[in-house]
């Protein structure tokens, strides 16, 4: 019985020292030179700079889309890997909380439907616009 | 214990896919390597996400089904600097603005981890100070804006709708930059403490400071960056 408890004791022991030594693990977070947060810095005023130049020199239709798609994508991407440690978190994480998001093109779908459909309707009973 | 189950001591986790399948399957928690906080951050800024997400939709909509053309935000958000007019100039700085504070949050994590508590905590005071200028040029912006008679209802260049999206998306924004300002005060002053250091109980939930906390914060003021990413794209730019 004694042996038992004492056995028990070295049990909670080891558990203390594991959870201890878990803790140290989770405390172990990611550390970056801070060289790499500076890199990422410029490049986001480099693409910032870019988006704003698109407006800046007026450039229209498909080519001003896309490049503002993909400035700010690219944007959006330094921000959440690099910034937000994203690109270092497993991917039980990283899926759940990235793949949601893009449900939402669904919506946008949707709404454009909708939207042309409103637009066709109000086009149709209330003539162009004033 | 809550903590055993953080354990990974002896066993090595698959990467991948099957990392993901083996993680959410484990009948534990399924973010191993993640403390709570930092998961419920992210699990409320995936909320957050869907709020703005629905109001650029909201936008989207009002400006595709409407008649009447959709005044251009790169004459109405043009500055006269020196006789000039520069399109989308105040926009521009508070980009940049942002994005600098941003940068400064992200050092100020990084030094929180190597526990140097008054560069931890002198950065995120720029961070808050970066983040208060940008509130301000909103201000500014409102301002000038509602003096040129914008109004929720109402402008003098077109769609109605503008005015309402505008002040909708960029007032919901604003008001998270400054929740994000008064938390960055607060969390500054405890790492300049040493709270995080010595692990002093937080007054609300009375749960131990870690310089994780800064981390946290950091997630919060990055995404608040993020969105203006995309407000910028599809408001001000498109």
């Amino acid at each position: 019985m004694a042996e038992a408890v004492v056995h028990g004791h070295d049990q909670v022991a080891a558990t203390h020292a594991a959870s201890a030594t878990a803790i140290a693990q989770t405390d172990a977070h990611q550390e970056h030179p801070i060289k790499l947060y500076l890199v990422v810095w410029g490049w986001l005023f480099i693409l910032s700079t870019g988006s704003y130049l698109v407006d800046y020199f007026g450039l229209q239709g498909l080519l001003r889309w896309s490049l503002i798609i993909a400035f700010m994508l690219l944007k959006a991407g330094l921000i959440v890997a690099v910034f937000m440690h994203m690109a270092w978190e497993r991917l039980a994480l990283a899926y759940a909380i990235i793949v949601p998001p893009v449900l939402v093109l669904v919506f946008v779908t949707m709404m454009v439907l909708e939207s042309n459909y409103t637009l066709l309707t109000r086009l149709t009973f209330f003539g162009h616009g004033p | 214990m809550a903590e055993t189950t953080l354990t990974s001591i002896g066993t090595v986790r698959p990467d991948g896919l099957r990392g993901v399948a083996a993680d959410w399957a484990s009948d534990q928690r399924a973010f191993k390597n993640v403390s709570w906080g930092k998961a419920m951050m992210w699990i409320f800024l995936l909320s957050d996400t869907f709020i703005f997400g629905c109001f650029l939709l909201s936008y989207m909509t009002a400006r595709m089904s409407t008649r009447e053309p959709w005044p251009n935000p790169s004459e109405v958000f043009a500055l006269n600097i020196g006789g000039t007019e520069i399109p989308l100039i105040l926009i521009a700085i508070m980009t940049f603005v942002l994005i600098s504070s941003s940068g400064t949050m992200a050092m100020a994590v990084n030094f929180g981890y190597r526990r140097n508590r008054k560069k931890t905590a002198l950065l995120m005071l720029a961070t808050a100070a970066l983040g208060a200028t940008f509130v301000c040029m909103q201000g500014f912006e409102w301002t000038k804006l509602i003096l040129e008679g914008v109004r929720p209802w109402s402008n003098p260049w077109g769609a109605a709708q503008f005015g309402s999206s505008f002040f909708m998306i960029t007032g919901f924004h604003g008001t998270h930059v400054t929740i994000g300002v008064i938390f960055l005060l607060i969390t500054a002053r405890k790492a300049w403490r040493g709270d995080f250091d010595v692990g002093r109980r937080g007054f609300f939930t009375g749960r131990r400071g870690t310089y994780e906390n800064v981390e946290i914060m950091g997630l919060y003021w990055h995404f608040v960056d993020l969105v203006w990413v995309f407000i910028f794209a599809f408001f001000y730019l498109w």
